[in-house]
């Protein structure tokens, strides 16, 4: 589904990543872990085109995402749903609108809407705070709404920036425990994270970075550096 | 497209009521350049005023030797009529001129009893001939020095003709309003400039605060239109608001003016308010609504394009 071909990214002298090679298949669960600074952000911002490799190509299916035009790029990035750490909530929207927000932006109708926006707060356990702002949610529940907002479209792909890096134990588990679920449900999921106790108890694919590079890839992996 | 549309109106709105106090001071700012252009428009209004009470003071009078024949005077002005330069020609009689006198001097006992001396009446008739324009004045001044034989039959019974006399006058006051009218045109066009500088950075500031919000909404794949859209409708809500709001502000202003300063500026600006309102009004609302969304459109575009 994403692969990733002898892809390098430098920022004027420093590589934050060198000559990665990877494949994520359909319906899998990858745990992206290293030390702040090995490069599982810029990672993830390859995936979304927000940056540009300074060589090698990232593909998305057969496509490299660094050749597609502004309109099949924004197609493209309806494909996928994404958490950040900072949950980049839209701070004068409710948590309904945050959440319809994603839908309207792909052009769904009011009906359709008004049907799934309370199902999947619902999923996040967020039906009694549907018309708070997210001003006035804390962070655990920010980061919930950040995930319905993420998985209202039915992406192929959610990607988790390091989705629990501003919460505390009990709501990281429970964060953890969602995606775990949307992925159950088919749903790839890829998560960047330096928790060492969620990526064990996750056991699932683990890759490792370190300096910008692939040192270890398991199949059913932990947290190990 | 509709619910696109819809859609739009509708976070625009809503972010334009939630934002509060962003909303306020765009608010503000845009006021104050409403303001200055509708108070140089104002300006404008009153120096035009002035002008035009200046050119309307303007004329050439001339006057006939006592005892002239009515009938005469009456064929000078048939003469006169006939020029394409005469708006229009004012006959007063040696006897209405006489007592324009006595009213103009009721107070002046000695000058009345000087007059009561003589037996006849001193003063003659007088003809006086407002142009089209004050350049005109000389072009009429000169027929009487044309070769035209009623010309020359008249020129014996004309006394004076005092348009040279007013001549200097005329051209300064002329040249000093028109003068002003450019001086005052260049002021407002840089206020003007100014204030929707000011306005336009604003309007970026809001924004530039937005452009996280920006980046999101990208990364959740909305189209560019659905991006701008919102920021647009909020720009032109802040227009409307901010026309609303001067021209409110601008009642008790020009009622103010109006009742204290219409002496000084030669102009009631209240009533000039008050006619010229749904003029002012469409004009205050469409500036308003032209610098909000062209501002929006221009600042929400440095962050589409990345």
């Amino acid at each position: 589904m994403i692969y990733f071909d002898n892809v390098t990214k430098k920022y004027k002298d420093n590589f934050s990543l060198q000559e990665i090679t990877i494949s994520i298949a359909q319906g899998e669960f990858v745990s992206i872990v290293g030390h702040s600074g090995a490069g599982k952000t810029t990672l993830t911002k390859l995936i979304l085109a927000e940056e540009a490799p300074t060589a090698g190509s990232v593909f998305f299916e057969s496509t490299n995402i660094h050749k597609l035009s502004k309109k099949d790029l924004m197609n493209f990035r309806r494909k996928v749903g994404i958490v950040f750490q900072d949950f980049r909530l839209l701070p004068n929207r409710t948590a309904y609108e945050n959440i319809a927000f994603a839908m309207e932006a792909t052009g769904k109708s009011d009906e359709e809407i008004m049907e799934d926006v309370p199902h999947v707060l619902e999923l996040v356990d967020l039906t009694n705070r549907a018309f708070h702002f997210p001003h006035q949610l804390s962070g655990g529940e920010k980061q919930r709404l950040a995930i319905a907002r993420a998985i209202i479209t039915q992406p192929d792909l959610i990607i988790a920036d390091e989705p629990t890096g501003n919460l505390d134990p009990m709501n990281a588990k429970e964060v953890i425990n969602i995606l775990k679920k949307i992925n159950d449900l088919g749903t790839t999921v890829i998560l960047t994270t330096h928790n060492k106790g969620l990526v064990d108890s996750i056991k699932k694919r683990v890759i490792t970075l370190e300096n910008g590079r692939v040192i270890r890839d398991d199949k059913e992996g932990k947290y190990m550096l | 497209m509709l619910t696109h549309t819809k859609r739009i109106i509708k976070t625009g709105w809503n972010s334009f009521v939630r934002s509060g106090f962003t909303s306020v001071a765009s608010i503000l700012i845009m006021t104050i350049t409403l303001f200055v252009i509708i108070s140089l428009i104002f300006v404008q209004a009153a120096l035009n005023n002035s002008l035009n009470d200046i050119k309307d003071k303007v004329d050439v009078t001339i006057y006939f030797i006592p005892g002239a024949e009515e009938s005469s005077i009456k064929k000078v002005e048939e003469s006169l009529v006939k020029l394409p330069e005469v708006k229009n020609i004012t006959y007063t009689s040696s006897k209405e001129a006489l007592s324009n006198f006595k009213d103009k001097h009721s107070n002046d006992y000695l000058t009345l009893q000087a007059l009561d001396e003589l037996n006849d009446n001193p003063l003659g008739a007088s003809l006086n001939i407002k142009a089209n324009d004050p350049s005109q004045y000389e072009s009429i001044s000169k027929y009487f020095e044309s070769d035209d034989a009623l010309v020359k039959e008249s020129l014996t019974i004309i006394d004076k003709i005092d348009y040279s006399q007013n001549k200097l006058i005329i051209d300064r006051l002329t040249s000093i309003i028109n003068g002003a009218k450019k001086l005052g045109f260049m002021v407002s066009f840089v206020l003007i400039i100014i204030s929707i500088i000011i306005t336009f950075n604003t309007i970026r500031l809001i924004i530039y605060m937005s452009k996280d919000e920006i980046s999101v909404m990208k990364l959740v794949g909305a189209g560019l239109k659905y991006v701008q859209g919102p920021f647009i409708v909020s720009g032109i809500l802040v227009g409307i608001c901010s026309a609303l709001l001067t021209i409110l502000i601008f009642i008790p202003v020009s009622i103010w003016l109006g009742n204290n300063m219409t002496d000084f500026i030669g102009i009631n600006l209240y009533q000039y308010y008050k006619s010229n309102f749904f003029q002012l009004f469409i004009i205050m609302l469409g500036s308003g609504i032209l610098l909000g969304s062209i501002s929006s459109i221009f600042a929400i575009n440095r962050y589409l394009r990345k």
